[in-house]
């Protein structure tokens, strides 16, 4: 029960944060605004404890979510079959770039932070 | 045998299927990968994504039949992203006291992640629509779809970068801190989390979090601060430019 009124108070502030993102014209979509407004309910106990099970439940199968649109590759085998390599050499590398500034960016924070 | 026919063209038509052969297929790939302790390679939605797509491929079923079956699935995106909040709010403590060394990063890791794709894609000579649909592509998927679209990129593609992007994450991530001598301590470990979710997003995420849970918080909370940024400021820097 803990988990479906949690599930409850995600669909409902996703719903608020569509209706924000459309009808103010914002540049969030609707999860990302319903997220926030999440954030800002999640002061009170009432919320807290139905989401916090909904949520580790979701989070903890997330990859899961992600496999409906991956298999959507198999529609862009024309698109791959041209560039795949090319696409593929990009996503690699920028990726690594990505991983590396970040994780760099952090370790030299906190040397800043020890000295 | 042609009662067999029939009922497979029943079958596979309806949204069951879709949905049951995503669910079974990745509680399958989800264990195999439990097996092999958890071996980067053998990561389930790599596996789950090839084996579905054959799967297709051999039944002759097309991806509009298959997705509105795992449309269900792909549904909670949505709702997962919302969910989001709970990491954040469990780690603002530290999000708090670190602020400015987390959103710096963030900023900055994103920008390299998202600007190093646009450049390399323009240099390399894939189509404009093409190069736009990479700039979202360290943003979880349904959020990526959200902002190619707005800046002119092709929405499914992006999505398919998007997840593209997380596996490469999630595979590379371990060889390629182990190479920049990033430790295994609890500061190493949120460094290592956060630029996981920072650059490879949910599935990076998920792979941090069944690694170490001080990077799996710390790869959520990334995920999080990435998802609001770049819905800001993608379409922001295309806006200007």
């Amino acid at each position: 029960m803990q988990g479906l009124r949690g599930f409850a108070w995600l669909l409902a502030m996703q719903s608020l944060g569509e209706l924000l993102s459309r009808g103010l014209n914002l540049p969030f979509p609707g999860p990302v605004i319903g997220m926030m407004l999440l954030l800002a309910v999640l002061q009170l106990p009432v919320v807290r404890e139905p989401v916090a099970a909904c949520a580790n439940f979701l989070l903890s199968h997330l990859s899961l979510l992600f496999v409906p649109v991956g298999v959507g590759v198999m529609t862009h085998l024309g698109l791959l079959g041209q560039y795949g390599l090319r696409m593929m050499a990009v996503i690699v590398l920028s990726t690594w770039f990505g991983l590396v500034i970040t994780v760099l960016l952090l370790r030299a924070f906190r040397g800043q932070r020890d000295a | 045998m042609p009662k067999f026919v029939e009922l497979w063209v029943y079958l596979s038509a309806t949204p069951l299927f879709g949905l049951t052969a995503t669910l079974v297929v990745y509680v399958l790939a989800q264990a195999v990968y439990a097996r092999l302790n958890q071996a980067a390679w053998a990561n389930p939605v790599l596996w789950s994504v090839v084996t579905l797509a054959s799967l297709l491929t051999v039944t002759g079923v097309d991806y509009p039949t298959y997705f509105s079956g795992a449309q269900f699935i792909h549904f909670l995106l949505g709702p997962a992203v919302v969910a989001l909040a709970w990491p954040l709010w469990e780690r603002r403590v530290a999000l708090r006291q670190h602020w400015h060394a987390l959103l710096t990063a963030a900023v900055l890791g994103g920008f390299a992640a998202s600007g190093s794709a646009l450049l390399l894609g323009w240099a390399v000579g894939l189509p404009v629509d093409v190069v736009l649909s990479l700039a979202p592509k360290s943003v979880t998927a349904p959020v990526a779809m959200g902002i190619a679209d707005k800046i002119g990129g092709i929405p499914a593609l992006a999505a398919v970068f998007a997840v593209v992007t997380g596996m490469v994450g999630a595979l590379s991530g371990k060889v390629l801190f182990g190479l920049l001598k990033i430790p295994t301590d609890k500061d190493g470990w949120m460094a290592r989390g956060y630029a996981l979710g920072t650059a490879a997003h949910g599935i990076g995420a998920a792979r941090a979090l069944q690694v170490n849970a001080d990077a799996g918080a710390f790869a959520g909370l990334a995920l999080g601060v990435q998802v609001v940024l770049a819905s800001l400021l993608i379409p922001l820097a295309f806006h200007l430019f």
